[in-house]
């Protein structure tokens, strides 16, 4: 009985693999119109609606498991994308700074080359690394100090003109005062005609500047570039600490205009809540220049 | 001893057009982990389980036969794996009766692993020019695991499906064996 139950056992087993073995033969060794091949299509022909109908009826249960398949993926997406955001965020912070820096760096090879001539007084090139937060922002802190040759009472500029000057030194920093500071005094001339006065800040606008000091015969007309004027005293015990023709600002208006007490507004060239390079001149003009 | 032979091929038959048609119609559609579950190997190893290894080898051989023609696939290859998945099932169950909670997972894990190892290496023989690639290898571990980890409601599922028409459903064998002190005929008698 068990050997009877035994062979019929392998028995099946071995016709169900021949015939496995011959099927896969057959279909081989037919042409695409042989019998097998016509019996698939058949098949085919029979099951493609049912598999459509079954499709339909299933795509509730598909969509379901699409929707919590795609929710892990998209959470499991939503951190690279993040690690991604936030690497591309880095690196257009760098690239931008090294815009900002570049376009800095272009102001002051201009500056230097320019009317003011300013690598004759030896620029030191510092990068500032604190700022005054408080709404007057009058002073800034940069890297580089005595070590470096700085001393106070040096003029600073960037790209876009004056900045200010050097008002404290430590070894390996200073700090220095910017032009809207309310003690800033800087002789200062109108470009093209050179009328002259001096530069100061008005009280209870630290961001506007203005020309003073001029008589009424000087004619000052809105749009006018004012630049430092250098030392005008013949006695060599005033020096001023600007050199002369540094880009200030430019004339906004002129207040009591053809009288004694006219005075100019003048804005700033030099953004000074952007500032990031600075260029220390180190050296005053040589006299007579 | 009564078996209901015609009421088991008939629910085999259903069992099969069902799994084959549930199958191609949407588990293929629906990817979990990156892969997509295989129901068919574990349904194979199931019946070879609850029924034997005859019925599971003739099972597995026309659900393949079924699956091939049904997918335009080179006919009698499917066979020929889910041939020896089922037989290798039932000669387990016959051989080893076995009884752990686990055992529906395990053998659903193996049958996984045979069937798309088989396949993947039946093509390779028939001169399938694709490389052996270490994406390959992780697709085939990710379905072993993921139908490892369905196999077991997948045997309850066909388990009840076949349970009336089984002529000897393991656990009420066991139940009996336990009652009746043994698995002996003359205790059954």
């Amino acid at each position: 009985m068990y050997d009877k139950t035994v062979r019929r056992r392998r028995a099946v087993l071995g016709l169900l693999v021949a015939s496995s073995l011959i099927l896969l033969t057959v279909y081989f060794g037919e042409s695409a119109g042989g019998g097998l091949h016509s019996v698939q299509r058949g098949v085919l022909d029979v099951v493609s609606p049912v598999q459509e109908g079954a499709s339909r009826a299933l795509k509730p249960v598909r969509d379901l498991f699409g929707w919590a398949g795609d929710t892990l993926d998209a959470k499991g997406q939503l951190k690279d994308v993040r690690k991604e955001r936030d690497n591309l965020r880095a690196e257009l912070v760098e690239t931008q700074a090294k815009l900002r820096d570049s376009a800095q760096l272009n102001g002051l090879d201009q500056l230097n080359r320019g009317p003011a001539g300013l690598s004759d007084n030896a620029p030191v090139r510092a990068r500032v690394i604190a700022k005054d937060p408080n709404l007057w922002f009058d002073q800034v802190t940069i890297d580089k100090g005595s070590g470096s040759g700085i001393e106070r009472n040096q003029a600073v500029v960037n790209g876009q003109g004056l900045v200010g000057r050097v008002t404290e030194v430590t070894g390996s920093t200073a700090i220095v005062t910017l032009i809207t500071n309310h003690t800033t005094q800087i002789g200062a001339k109108v470009s093209d005609s050179g009328v002259q006065g001096l530069v100061g800040v008005e009280a209870g606008h630290p961001t506007d500047l203005v020309l003073d000091d001029l008589s009424s015969k000087d004619v000052v007309t809105r749009g006018q570039i004012v630049v430092t004027a250098g030392t005008t005293s013949k006695v060599d015990r005033f020096p001023s600490p600007y050199p002369r023709d540094i880009p200030i600002g430019r004339v906004t208006g002129v207040e009591n205009l053809g009288t004694d007490d006219q005075k100019a507004h003048v804005a700033p060239f030099a953004d000074l809540r952007g500032i990031d390079l600075v260029e220390v001149l180190t050296k005053r003009d040589e006299p007579g220049k | 001893m009564r078996i209901a032979v015609p009421q088991l091929i008939l629910r085999l038959a259903i069992v099969g057009v069902l799994v084959v048609l549930l199958q191609v119609s949407a588990i293929t559609q629906i990817e979990l982990f990156g892969t997509n579950a295989d129901l068919v190997p574990l349904v194979i190893a199931a019946v070879g389980l609850l029924a034997g290894s005859v019925p599971g080898a003739c099972f597995g051989f026309f659900v393949g036969l079924f699956l091939d023609l049904a997918l335009v696939q080179t006919v009698g290859l499917s066979s020929l794996v889910y041939v020896g998945i089922g037989y290798g099932a039932g000669r387990f169950r016959e051989l080893r009766d076995p009884q752990g909670a686990l055992v529906p997972l395990a053998v659903g894990a193996a049958a996984t692993a045979l069937g798309t190892i088989g396949y993947s290496l039946m093509q390779f023989l028939l001169g399938v020019d694709a490389p052996v690639s270490f994406l390959l290898a992780r697709d085939l571990l990710a379905t072993i695991l993921l139908n490892a980890i369905i196999a077991t409601p997948v045997y309850a599922a066909v388990r009840r499906i076949l349970l009336p028409a089984l002529p000897e459903d393991p656990r009420r064998r066991r139940r009996r064996a336990y009652t009746t002190g043994g698995l002996s005929p003359l205790s059954r008698a």
